[in-house]
């Protein structure tokens, strides 16, 4: 009997040296790492994608997708994925083929990378960049460039009017979102999106800049080109912007890369106003991932209620509104962040 | 947000009618989405379960054979001539002598709905109140030749036309006397003698309510060798009856579903049988 026990003893401590040694090897974790990262990208897109569906419908007083997967048409994405892949993948003849199939890429891996420094709880993250917040403003930003590659390469006049509409769009939006994180960075002393979740442990920083998040939260839906602002792809105008040319997987990853970008832009703009993790009861990755639900149905919400706005409006909200409101903000909270 | 709103309505005070605060407008957008995706969405699952059609729906044209004298207005009036008639005259001699009288008899009644624009005029011409509109409207073919629909056909569409609805509060009355004086009974379903004892007391508290569309076997012409001629189950119209009420369906609505699950089990059973 003792001589069992003492060989399961064994077997328990060599198992757990096992553990041990694997998960301190560095190539190990950091597959793992990626792997994470990646299906949690590729899962939670498919779950705002269809939340869309859904809430647009209702919001329509229609019902949306009930067939696929037969309980309220869960599986509809899934569906829609295996029709793309069946797709041919047509390249339009004048087209800069590398660079046409490039662009997909270009658009879709930067936010891939920016979910790896997003903390789900004190011990979830995949990196604890000391420069967080400027990593994720980089990266944001680099996924224009997949636009702009794909309008240009496409030889269309469609898709270069919306690639420009996009790249202009970037530049006057960039701004507002800088200025109102540089706020939260100031107030919060610390540029890890870990360190400003622990600095939000007794309020959220919505209630101390509640305009700054307001400025976040639109200029983040103009960086998308989301409804309103969606002049980029505006579809009675110029067909579909930069995608015109494009089908298949190609085109799947264009509109993974957008609702990827919904899930990471709600989740940057849950750690920075929202407390991220922080809430009571529930566990921290639950907290999360209500928060990040939340901010991306709003999203969607805003998409059912306003029309597009016009090209000229978009420009003139940016830097006559947004802008002077974003400095100003800084302004204010530099004053009392030196004031207390 | 609510009282904001609120706030914003239009106000007899002496405050300019424009006055609003900035973003109210946006707000009440939002809450105009928000409050529809709350409502139970209007989308009827149609494959899946059928919709629930207002009684003067212009599904399909039935033609009750007994009421019909050939007069051929119908035909005439029809824009794109999609109805065939096809008549002959007989001569009944009077057993007391004089004149003999002289009667049409249709031999043909056809609507070819794959020419008809259910534009209705035919039934509006009809005078002697022979063709009527019949919400059905599942009776698509993969052969063109099937989008014609004989007279035995359009018979069995009468089983499925509902009872015109009531009228508006403060419309005025009908001009034509009350139908439960003149017709001949206010049995719902056929009131032939082999139907089981008629639940008239109990399915028709509104004699009004229903004129003469049931099936009349009894006067109808011989039936066509495929067309099977059987009285409506009355077990079944009980039934479906009982439930389309409980479910709360409007009273008219519910009778017809009833006559026509009556009908589709009566014929099953014909055909088993």
């Amino acid at each position: 009997m003792t001589s069992v026990l003492g060989v399961l003893h064994l077997i328990a401590q060599q198992s757990e040296n096992l553990v041990d040694s694997t998960f301190s090897n560095f190539w190990v974790v950091l597959i793992i790492k990626a792997a994470v990262v990646l299906v949690f990208f590729l899962v939670a897109p498919l779950l705002v994608g269809y939340a869309e569906h859904k809430v647009l419908a209702h919001m329509q007083s229609r019902l949306g997708p009930m067939y696929a997967g037969r309980f309220h048409g869960w599986a509809q994405l899934v569906a829609d994925g295996v029709k793309f892949v069946q797709k041919e993948d047509v390249v339009p003849a004048a087209a800069d083929r590398w660079v046409f199939s490039l662009a997909p890429a270009v658009a879709l891996v930067p936010y891939i990378a920016l979910f790896v420094v997003i903390p789900f709880s004190d011990s979830i993250w995949a990196e604890n960049l000391d420069v967080g917040i400027f990593f994720v403003l980089a990266m944001a930003s680099v996924s224009v460039i997949g636009v702009l590659m794909a309008g240009w390469s496409s030889a269309n006049k469609f898709s270069l009017i919306g690639a420009l509409r996009a790249a202009a769009q970037l530049i006057s939006y960039e701004l507002p979102i800088v200025l109102a994180a540089a706020a939260i960075v100031m107030q919060a002393g610390t540029m890890s999106l870990l360190g400003i979740v622990n600095a939000q442990d007794s309020y959220w920083y919505i209630l101390t800049q509640p305009v700054g998040f307001f400025i976040f939260v639109v200029a983040s839906l103009a960086e998308l080109t989301r409804p309103p602002f969606d002049m980029p792809i505006a579809d009675s105008e110029i067909i579909f912007g930069a995608y015109t040319e494009y089908t298949g997987l190609k085109f799947a990853f264009f509109l993974l890369s957008e609702y990827g970008g919904i899930v990471a832009l709600s989740a940057i703009a849950a750690v920075l106003y929202l407390g991220g993790f922080r809430g009571p009861i529930l566990p921290p990755p639950i907290w999360m991932a209500i928060k990040i639900g939340a901010l991306s149905f709003f999203v969607i919400w805003l998409r059912a209620t306003y029309p597009r706005l016009r090209e000229d409006q978009l420009q003139r909200f940016s830097w006559l509104a947004l802008i002077p409101l974003a400095l100003a903000n800084i302004m204010v909270v530099a004053v009392l962040k030196v004031a207390f | 947000m609510a009282t904001e709103i609120e706030s914003n309505g239009p106000k007899p005070g002496p405050a300019s009618p424009k006055k609003s605060g900035v973003g109210t407008g946006l707000l009440k957008g939002l809450l105009v989405t928000l409050k529809t995706a709350m409502r139970p969405s209007i989308t009827e699952q149609y494959p899946d379960e059928m919709p629930d059609l207002p009684p003067r729906t212009r599904g399909v044209i039935a033609l009750k054979e007994a009421n019909c004298t050939v007069c051929y207005k119908c035909s005439r009036e029809c824009p794109d001539w999609c109805i065939y008639i096809d008549a002959h005259k007989e001569t009944h001699e009077p057993a007391s002598g004089g004149r003999a009288r002289s009667v049409k008899v249709l031999d043909r009644f056809a609507i070819d709905y794959a020419l008809c624009m259910y534009c209705g005029i035919c039934v509006e011409a009809c005078p002697f109140d022979a063709l009527f509109w019949s919400p059905e409207f599942e009776y698509a073919e993969y052969d063109l030749q099937g989008m014609i629909h004989e007279k035995e056909r359009l018979e069995e569409w009468t089983y499925k036309v509902l009872p015109p609805p009531d009228l508006e509060v403060g419309a005025e009355p009908p001009q034509e006397p009350a139908p439960a004086a003149a017709a001949p009974g206010p049995v719902p379903i056929a009131a032939a003698p082999t139907a089981p004892p008629a639940p008239a007391a109990a399915a028709t508290p509104q004699p009004t309510a229903e004129p003469a569309l049931e099936p009349a076997p009894a006067t109808a012409a011989p039936a066509a060798a495929a067309h099977v001629d059987v009285e409506p189950d009355q077990e079944t119209y009980d039934r479906v009856l009982a439930e389309q009420l409980a479910q709360g369906k409007d009273r008219r609505v519910a009778d017809g579903q009833a006559k026509r699950a009556a009908m589709l089990a009566a014929r099953k059973k014909a055909q088993e049988g």
